[in-house]
């Protein structure tokens, strides 16, 4: 078991003709199961066409119709990428996870509004992906340093999750899924949304959850981790050195109005039985000591 | 992005906002003729600078004689101007804005943000206009009502009288009120503003509403369907290392320490800046170089990191993804050639391609830190920034006697050796040269 996509999963790829979705699709189809998994392509302009040995559709709908596609992976550019959401979330597709980075927070607003009662989760935009190891990677993780196993990993953040796989291997320790929901404000899923999905996966046995300054999902997440969870998380959270009104990076990673601190997020994290560090480098530690 | 109150105040005056009359100057003469044009006995001179708390630091002053306009204009222009926002240096004043002066009855406050808890605008409201309103926030939070926009209606009538009528505006100013808050919510939308603050919006003796100060931030990721609005960013307004760093697409933002941070993704370039506080140093930047770093891009990076002239040792982190560690290594060396590095360089390599990105910088022949992990390459690059302070103190100049202490903080021995060591080096920190417009992405 695993979390959101797994060896079964039928993934088309929206702006696969761009540098980055060509690349990153040949990737994923190279990745574990990913020839398998990997099965269509969409570009307006360009049906008919094949990239990679995949086909490619004019709309999501057909592309779904097609090859059974439930999943949708966004590479298209920021100014098109919420237009891209919008169709795959009416092809009524089962996830969309999209990497795009600078998508306009009003796009966002009106693809989260025009989402309302549909069945379709999202994750990202602004994202690294998701990937259950030895199976299928959606996005742009570098999938070697993962392997099969029992941690959960959810962060906002892209290279720092894979700095926590990388602690992880070092000890040995396999992931079940590696989530990163993105850094942007207005997005999909949080990391609430995620940790429900571990605690109700078989093969999680613990989650290290990593945050960063700005908004209070962390605190959200933590406060139904205390009530809910029934597997160890711990955490971190980056920014603890980030000056207040400044953005670190990420459109989401500011601290504003002297809220979304990181000291903030690690009091009610800790609060709420979350393990935490203030040391990015003992993510992998503070895992191990909490497995049973 | 920012822009100024006047520019902000002409944006809402196109969506209905009414606002005090009121000129850009950007002289003493100009201020004096805007006086003049605007008529009337009671003018404020307000200096325009990308900061709040501008009265506080002396940076309004209410004229009630031509003198008076002449002697305020010519006192701020040209003032370093101090408020909570801009740092103990202050921001120089260029520009000002003389309005006609308001008749005040009651301040309000009206404020729009993107909410990310309901995902959707916020409009905040309050009958406590004029001060802070992080610190009503704080005190007070029930003085501020919350209102959610849903995107499919916009502002709806009813909405916005209610709230109007719940912060103190008479029933018989809601209609104006009412028109200053959905033109708010308007302007807000469509040119894609991040932020939106009328504060004060205030309630006249002849019952006219009027925002006598606005404040708009906008969403740099949606500037590129704005050019008008990207023609307003004031490159005065920036700190220099920061606008160099826009125009290669990198994201820099310069702080207090001495220990320059070059990381790929904004997660683990803040997780690399508190890694290094937690073992003793002190970060000099945040500097993402992204996800397509090219060689060019590395050697600006560095560039742009070495103009700080407290710069003592540098770390670079890389857990590479998209971005390949051989690359990243290309570009180090490259910089370092090109720079003539003369603070030490410790580099942690990980991930796509890690083997060949530490056989390159290994071949290289330069003196470069390797480190085995993030931990090992903070604790290096502390010890190396020390290490580089007490030398640096130790040069034998005139005036470097200071003698190395045990544990030299490096900021201790600066003033020594900016004397002994800079000259060779050319600085570009102190180029004036303002970099041509670019919009950013």
């Amino acid at each position: 078991m695993s979390i959101l996509i797994d060896k079964n999963t039928r993934v088309m790829t929206q702006g696969i003709t761009g540098k980055t979705g060509m690349f990153h699709t040949k990737m994923g189809k190279e990745y574990a199961n990913g020839r398998n998994c990997y099965v269509a392509g969409v570009n307006p302009r360009k049906p008919g066409e094949v990239y990679e040995g995949i086909p490619i559709f004019a709309t999501v709908k057909e592309a779904k119709a097609q090859t059974g596609a439930n999943v949708s992976v966004i590479y298209v550019p920021p100014p098109f990428a919420a237009a891209a959401i919008d169709e795959a979330v009416e092809a009524d597709l089962d996830l969309v996870i999209c990497i795009t980075e600078g998508i306009p927070v009003r796009d966002m607003i009106r693809t989260k509004y025009k989402m309302q009662g549909k069945r379709t989760r999202l994750i990202g935009p602004n994202c690294p992906g998701i990937i259950t190891p030895d199976e299928i990677k959606i996005g742009i993780m570098p999938g070697h340093i993962h392997k099969k196993g029992r941690v959960g990993v959810v962060s906002r953040s892209g290279t720092l999750t894979y700095e926590a796989v990388g602690q992880l291997m070092e000890l040995g320790l396999g992931q079940s899924s590696c989530v990163g929901i993105g850094g942007d404000p207005v997005n999909g899923m949080k990391h609430i949304d995620v940790l429900k999905m571990f605690n109700d996966d078989p093969q999680t046995e613990a989650v290290v959850m990593v945050g960063e300054i700005g908004g209070n999902d962390e605190e959200t997440a933590a406060r139904w981790v205390k009530q809910h969870m029934k597997k160890p998380v711990v955490g971190f959270i980056a920014g603890v050195t980030a000056p207040p009104g400044k953005r670190m990076g990420h459109a989401g990673a500011i601290i504003s109005g002297g809220k979304g601190t990181a000291q903030e997020k690690l009091a009610v994290m800790e609060e709420c039985g979350i393990r935490t560090t203030r040391n990015p480098a003992e993510m992998g530690k503070l895992l191990k000591s909490v497995l049973k | 992005m920012k822009i100024h109150e006047y520019q902000a105040k002409e944006i809402l005056r196109k969506y209905g906002v009414a606002t005090p009359r009121g000129f850009p100057c950007f002289s003493v003469e100009d201020a004096v003729k805007a006086a003049r044009d605007l008529g009337g006995k009671v003018w404020v001179v307000k200096a325009q600078i990308h900061a709040g708390g501008r009265g506080k630091g002396g940076g309004v002053k209410v004229a009630r004689s031509e003198h008076e306009v002449r002697k305020w204009a010519g006192s701020i222009l040209g003032m370093m101007l101090k408020t909570h926002q801009t740092g103990p240096a202050g921001q120089k004043v260029r520009r000002l804005l003389v309005e006609e002066g308001a008749d005040i009855k009651k301040e309000l406050y009206v404020g729009m943000v993107v909410d990310r808890g309901t995902q959707r605008v916020a409009l905040m409201a309050s009958s406590e206009g004029g001060m802070d309103i992080e610190e009503v926030a704080a005190k007070t939070p029930e003085r501020i009502r919350k209102l959610s926009i849903d995107p499919g209606t916009g502002l709806e009538d009813g909405d916005a009288d209610e709230l109007a009528r719940s912060i103190g505006v008479p029933a018989t100013s809601i209609p104006q009120a009412r028109a200053i808050l959905q033109g708010l919510y308007r302007a807000f939308d469509e040119t894609d503003a991040s932020l939106a603050e009328i504060n004060p919006l205030i309630l006249a003796g002849d019952g006219r509403v009027l925002a006598l100060d606005a404040k708009i931030d906008f969403d740099g990721n949606a500037l590129f369907r704005h050019p008008d609005l990207a023609a307003l960013r004031d490159l005065d307004e920036e700190d220099p290392a920061e606008i160099e760093a826009s125009k290669y697409d990198l994201n820099y933002i310069q702080l207090e320490g001495d220990i320059g941070c070059l990381v790929n993704g904004a997660g683990l370039a803040m997780a690399t800046m508190d890694i290094i506080k937690l073992y003793g140093g002190m970060p000099a930047n945040f500097l993402d170089v992204g996800g397509s770093a090219t060689t060019e891009k590395v050697t600006e990076a560095f560039k742009i990191m070495l103009r700080n002239p407290e710069l003592k040792a540098i770390f670079v982190n890389v857990f590479g993804g998209i971005m390949k560690c051989d690359v990243i290594a290309q570009g180090v060396v490259a910089a370092a050639r090109q720079v003539a590095l003369k603070v030490p360089l410790v580099v942690r390599l990980e991930g796509t391609n890690v083997d060949l990105g530490k056989k390159i910088l290994a071949d290289s022949g330069l003196p470069i830190i390797s480190a085995s992990n993030m931990a090992d390459g903070a604790k290096k690059v502390v010890a190396a920034a020390n290490a580089h302070a007490k030398r640096q103190a130790a040069t034998p100049k005139p005036k470097a006697k200071a003698k190395p202490k045990a544990k030299a903080k490096p900021k201790k021995t600066k003033p020594a050796k900016k004397a002994a060591k800079q000259p060779p080096k050319k600085k570009p920190a102190k180029k004036k040269a303002r970099p041509q417009k670019k919009r950013r992405r």
